[in-house]
C-alpha cells in the first residue's frame, strides 16, 4: 500500500514489478480479466479406451474379486492384533480364557487341546457378544486350528501362553490374560434377548 | 524399484494378506536384505507378528532367505514377483482355455497357497468340483491327477526346490535354516501316487467351527490316520511357463491381425514345435525345415505342401519380419525373430497409447521421433507436415508428459 501511494505522482497503472519480464510489451492489450477461478479439471480431449469386453475380459475381471475376497478368508490373511484393554475396568464373564504358547517359528506345533467345557462356555459368551471383527478372528483361529496338521510352514494364528506362573500367584489364570481375545463393549451381534 | 511400483507392492500386499505382512513386506522392498531382529526393530512390530508374516511371504515365495557368516539369516524380498499377483486371474484363466474347469482350479489353489504337494492339491480340487456337480455326482481322484500330470509334462507346474537329504544328522547342531536344492532333472517329475477317492462334498457337521457350541470338540482323526505318501514335495506355478504362453499368444494374434487365419496357424505351430528347444529367452527359434513344418501342422489343416511354402515365403519377406528364412535345405529353413516380434508390439503398443491420449497427428510425430532417433525442432515440422505452430504445441504437451525428452547438443 505505501508503495502504490507513493506512486501515484509518477504515472497510473504502474505496478510494483517490470511488466515486460512476463511478457506483456509496451502498448499491447492486457489478457482479458479473469472473473472466476479456472476449472478444476480442464475439459478432456480424448477420451480413455474402454477396458477389454467380452468373454475373457469378463471372466478375468470376475476372477480378480473373487481371488481377492477368497484371500481374506485364507490363514495367509492375518488380522492386525486387538489392542490391550484394562481388565480392571470391565466385567469379569468378558475375559476369555486364552492359554498362549511361544514358540518358534521353525518348531511344529501340534498341542494337544484336551476338551473343556469351561472353555468353550467362555467361548460361547464370546461368541454372542464379540464384535464382528473379533468373531472373524476367533473363526480364523479355530480353523487354523483344523488345518493343523497340514502344511509344516503353515502360520498359525492362536496364539498359546505358557503359564509358567501357574503355581506361585494368588490370582486366577484369567488375570493375567493380555487382552487378545476381548469380548467387546458393543452389543452389534447379540443373538440373545436383554431383559 | 520405483516409488509407484513399491506403492503397488504395498497395495497387493494388503489387499491379499492384511496390514501385517505389508509393512513387513513393504520394509524389505525398501531397505534390501536384513535379519529377523533388524526387521522387528526397524518397523516397531512384535517378534511374534514379523515371524508370522515372514513365513505367508516365504510360503507365498515372496521373500527368500539366505544364511550368512555366524549363522544369521537375512531375508530378502522379490519385488517382481509381488507386481506377478497382478496376472493371477490371466494364470488361471490360461489354466482354464488349456485343460478346462480341472486345470484352472488346480492352478488357482497353488496360486492361492503358494505351495502345496499334489495329494493336498488333488483332494482339495477335487471337493471343489464335487461342490459343483450335480447331487449324487463326484469327481474321481484319478481325473484330477491326470490333469496335475499332464499340467507338469506341459510345464506349468514345477516342483519347488528341495530341502537337501541330511547323510548324517549327528554331525553338530542343524543349520538354522535349511538350504533348498534346485533340482534340474526332478524338476517335472512326478512321484508315483496312488491316490483313490472321490470328491467329497462339504458336510454342513464341517461348518462347526463357526457354528453352534459343541461339549467335545471332534478330532480330526481321518486326517491324521493316514501317512501324507508324498511329504516333502511340493509344487508350485512355473509362472516363466505362462510368460512364455502369453508371448506365444501375442505374436499369433499379431500374425493373425496382419495377415490371415492360415498364417497365424503355420506360426502357432512353429512356436509349438520350437516349446521345449528353444530357452524362453532367445532371440530366435531354432530353425524348422518346411517340411517337418508340414508335418506338425494341426490335423484339421489341408493345405498342400505348395502353398505352405508359399505362405512361409510371404511371411518371411514382410517388412515386420516377424520370421526369418536362415537356410535352404529340408525345403527351406525357418525361424520366429522372437526378439525383433516382441519389440515390434512393444513399438507398436507405445504408438497406441500415444494416439489414444494425443491424437492421430501427435501419434505421427511420436513415430517420426522413434524412427529417426534424434530430430530438431525444424525437421519435426517438415517430415511430419503439420505447421510449425501446432507442432511445437504438440511437441511440448507429449514433452510435459514425459513421452519425448529434449537432449541439448552442442553445434
Amino acid at each position: 500500500m505505501a508503495s502504490r501511494g507513493g506512486g501515484r505522482g509518477c504515472g497510473r497503472g504502474q505496478l510494483t514489478f517490470n511488466v515486460e519480464a512476463v511478457g506483456i510489451g509496451k502498448g499491447d492489450a492486457l489478457p482479458p480479466p479473469t472473473l472466476q477461478p479456472s476449472p478444476l479439471f480442464p475439459p478432456l480431449e480424448f477420451r480413455p479406451v474402454p477396458l477389454p469386453s467380452g468373454e475373457e475380459g469378463e471372466y478375468v475381471l470376475a476372477l480378480k474379486q473373487e481371488l481377492r475376497g477368497a484371500m481374506r478368508q485364507l490363514p495367509y490373511f492375518i488380522r492386525p492384533a486387538v489392542p490391550k484393554r484394562d481388565w480392571r475396568r470391565l466385567p469379569r464373564e468378558l475375559r476369555i480364557r486364552v492359554r498362549k504358547l511361544q514358540k518358534e517359528r521353525t518348531t511344529i506345533i501340534l498341542p494337544k487341546r484336551p476338551p473343556k467345557t469351561t472353555e468353550d462356555k467362555e467361548e460361547t459368551i464370546q461368541k454372542l457378544e464379540t464384535l464382528e471383527k473379533k468373531e472373524e478372528e476367533v473363526t480364523s483361529e479355530e480353523d487354523e486350528e483344523k488345518e493343523e496338521e497340514e502344511e509344516k510352514e503353515e502360520e498359525e494364528e492362536e496364539e498359546y501362553d505358557e503359564e509358567e506362573h501357574e503355581e506361585e500367584t494368588d490370582y486366577i489364570m484369567s488375570y493375567f490374560d493380555n487382552g487378545e481375545d476381548f469380548g467387546g463393549d458393543s452389543d452389534d451381534n447379540m443373538d440373545e434377548a436383554i431383559y | 524399484m520405483t516409488q509407484a511400483e513399491i506403492k503397488l507392492c504395498s497395495l497387493l500386499l494388503q489387499e491379499h494378506f492384511g496390514e501385517i505382512v505389508e509393512k513387513i513386506g513393504v520394509h524389505l522392498i525398501r531397505t534390501g536384505s536384513q535379519p529377523l531382529r533388524v526387521i522387528a526393530h526397524d518397523t516397531g512390530t512384535s517378534l511374534d507378528q514379523v515371524k508370522k508374516a515372514l513365513c505367508v511371504l516365504i510360503q507365498h515365495n515372496l521373500v527368500i532367505y539366505q544364511v550368512h557368516k555366524r549363522g544369521v539369516v537375512e531375508y530378502e524380498a522379490q519385488c517382481n514377483r509381488v507386481l506377478r499377483m497382478l496376472r493371477y486371474p490371466r494364470y488361471i484363466y490360461t489354466a482354464k482355455t488349456l485343460y478346462s474347469d480341472t486345470g484352472e482350479l488346480i492352478v488357482e489353489e497353488l496360486l492361492l497357497n503358494g505351495k502345496m504337494t499334489m495329494s493336498a492339491v488333488v483332494k482339495k480340487v477335487a471337493d471343489r468340483l464335487t461342490e459343483t456337480m450335480e447331487d449324487g455326482k463326484t469327481m474321481d481322484y484319478a481325473e484330477v491327477s491326470n490333469t496335475f500330470v499332464r499340467l507338469v509334462d506341459t510345464h506349468f507346474v514345477q516342483r519347488c526346490p528341495l530341502v537337501p537329504a541330511t547323510e548324517n544328522s549327528d554331525t553338530g547342531p542343524p543349520p538354522p535354516a535349511p538350504t533348498l536344492v534346485v533340482s534340474e532333472k526332478d524338476m517335472y517329475l512326478v512321484p508315483k501316487l496312488s491316490l483313490i477317492g472321490k470328491g467329497k462334498r462339504r458336510r454342513s457337521s464341517d461348518e462347526d467351527a463357526t457354528g453352534e457350541p459343541k461339549a467335545k470338540r471332534p478330532k480330526q482323526t481321518t486326517d491324521n490316520k493316514e501317512p501324507i505318501p508324498d511329504d516333502g514335495i511340493y509344487w508350485q506355478a512355473n509362472l516363466d511357463r505362462f510368460h512364455q504362453h502369453f508371448r506365444d499368444q501375442a505374436i499369433v494374434s499379431a500374425v493373425a491381425n496382419r495377415m490371415d487365419q492360415t498364417s497365424s496357424e503355420i506360426v502357432r505351430t512353429m512356436l509349438r514345435m520350437s516349446e521345449v528347444t528353444t530357452p524362453s529367452g532367445a532371440p530366435f527359434t531354432q530353425p524348422l525345415s518346411s517340411n517337418e513344418i508340414f508335418r506338425s501342422l494341426p490335423v484339421g489343416y489341408n493345405i498342400s505342401k505348395q502353398v505352405l511354402d508359399q505362405y512361409l515365403t510371404l511371411l518371411a519377406d514382410d517388412p515386420l519380419e516377424f520370421v526369418g528364412k536362415s537356410g535352404d535345405s529340408g525345403g527351406g529353413m525357418y525361424v520366429i525373430n522372437l526378439h525383433k516380434a516382441l519389440g515390434s508390439l512393444a513399438t507398436a503398443t507405445l504408438e497406441s497409447v500415444v494416439q489414444e491420449r494425443f491424437g492421430s497427428r501427435c501419434a505421427r510425430i511420436f513415430r517420426l521421433v522413434l524412427q529417426k532417433k534424434h530430430l530438431e525442432q525444424k525437421q519435426v515440422e517438415d517430415f511430419a507436415m503439420i505447421p510449425a505452430k501446432e507442432a511445437k504445441d504438440m511437441l511440448y504437451k507429449m514433452l510435459s508428459e514425459n513421452f519425448i525428452s529434449l537432449q541439448v547438443g552442442c553445434l
